[in-house]
């Protein structure tokens, strides 16, 4: 260890299955240096002070969206949140707010993946070329209609943003809702009217009162409020849409 | 038998514990002054129906040193919720896109508060005018 080592109190909201009825607070004093994040010293944590600690964790470079934490109360990739903004104060660590906790930081995320699931994540082509035909071609223009919509790494730090979804949570929520739109708008795709069933739905973005703090937390800037807000507008088109079309635009 | 018992936190009190929840909750009060004020005009066209003497009764009425207060107050709110309205605009709209640029966030908020602006100042002006 560095001369400059200084000791932070990190407080954990620890919860085990088997033995607690209810998450407490634990706290320990953990050694760290200039250059250790949140996550190191969690993992500092596991390695040395107490072994059965569970959280998820993988790549440390915020792009596998594994270390989602609540970090002061506020969603964090706890990869690239540093022990040293917080010292010589405490530092408290919490699971991913709105998700039920399996086990200290480990959430439940099967919500979140049937959701993912559902938006049909794929692009559902206009029309059926043949291999003979080639790839689907696309302008620049095209691309950066959607680009920001496509860089999401599922972390949920939104979800544990979107006070709606705490409250409800059958909403669709902002990544899932996000990634729905950057299909919809793909120049490739045509899945639209199958997916805006969703949108349309009781758990879609009539569900969103434009809190807008997903927006703020997210770590890719991938704008998740925005994707939610411009498919109000289109459900709104799509409803009224149907009076004005021959045979009823919307299903 | 399964070992797992996922926790579901209470949401109780979910405002208080972040400050951007807090500003929030501000915002979507002040709606509450707006909603008063046009109940407010809405009394006043009521009086105006029933003719002059009626409408100087209800004139008359607004002279009252608490509605003076609560006037400014709700000229306070409106302030506040026309800025966090504006705020969160760009967040709610399509991109923009300006000579093949996407307009940045602050441009939208700006020329909505500036809309707003001159839209307040037009109207004062106006009534101003007819008053004198």
């Amino acid at each position: 260890m560095s001369e400059n080592q200084r000791i932070i109190e990190i407080e954990v909201l620890r919860y085990n299955p088997e033995t607690d009825k209810e998450p407490s607070k634990q706290v320990f004093e953990v050694p760290f240096t200039d250059d250790m994040s949140v996550l190191q010293g969690v993992q500092y944590i596991k390695d040395y002070l107490d072994g059965s600690l569970s959280f998820r964790w993988s790549c440390r470079m915020a792009i596998c969206g594994s270390c989602g934490m609540m970090i002061n109360g506020e969603p964090s990739l706890s990869c690239e949140t540093f022990l040293r903004d917080y010292y010589p104060a405490r530092v408290r660590v919490e699971a991913l707010a709105h998700f039920p906790i399996e086990k200290d930081l480990v959430i439940n995320m099967e919500g979140f993946i049937e959701k993912l699931e559902s938006i049909q994540p794929y692009i559902i082509p206009k029309e059926e070329r043949t291999l003979a035909q080639g790839e689907y071609l696309q302008t620049p223009a095209q691309l950066a209609s959607y680009e920001q919509f496509s860089s999401c790494i599922n972390c949920m730090l939104c979800y544990a943003a979107c006070p709606q979804f705490g409250l409800n949570s059958e909403f669709i929520g902002p990544a899932a809702m996000a990634l729905l739109h950057r299909y919809n708008i793909d120049s490739r795709d045509g899945g639209t009217a199958e997916r805006m069933e969703l949108v349309n739905s009781e758990e879609g973005v009539f569900n969103c009162t434009a809190v807008g703090y997903c927006s703020e937390v997210c770590p890719k800037h991938v704008d998740p409020a925005n994707a939610v807000n411009q498919n109000k507008t289109n459900s709104a088109a799509d409803y009224f849409m149907r009076f004005l079309t021959p045979k009823g635009g919307a299903k | 038998m399964s070992k797992r018992r996922p926790y579901v936190r209470p949401m109780a009190g979910w405002w208080r514990k972040n400050p951007f929840f807090v500003e929030y909750m501000i915002h979507e009060g002040t709606a509450l002054f707006v909603a008063a004020y046009a109940l407010i005009l809405l009394t006043g066209l009521v009086y105006l129906s029933r003719g002059e003497a009626a409408w100087n009764v209800w004139l008359e009425g607004l002279k009252n040193p608490w509605y003076i207060v609560f006037h400014w107050l709700t000229l306070a709110a409106m302030c506040y919720h026309t800025y966090t309205w504006f705020k969160i605009m760009p967040r709610t709209m399509p991109p923009v896109i300006v000579a093949g640029k996407r307009l940045p966030d602050f441009a939208i908020t700006g020329s909505g508060l500036a809309v707003a602006a001159t839209a307040s100042l037009a109207m004062l002006g106006l009534v101003w005018g007819m008053a004198r």
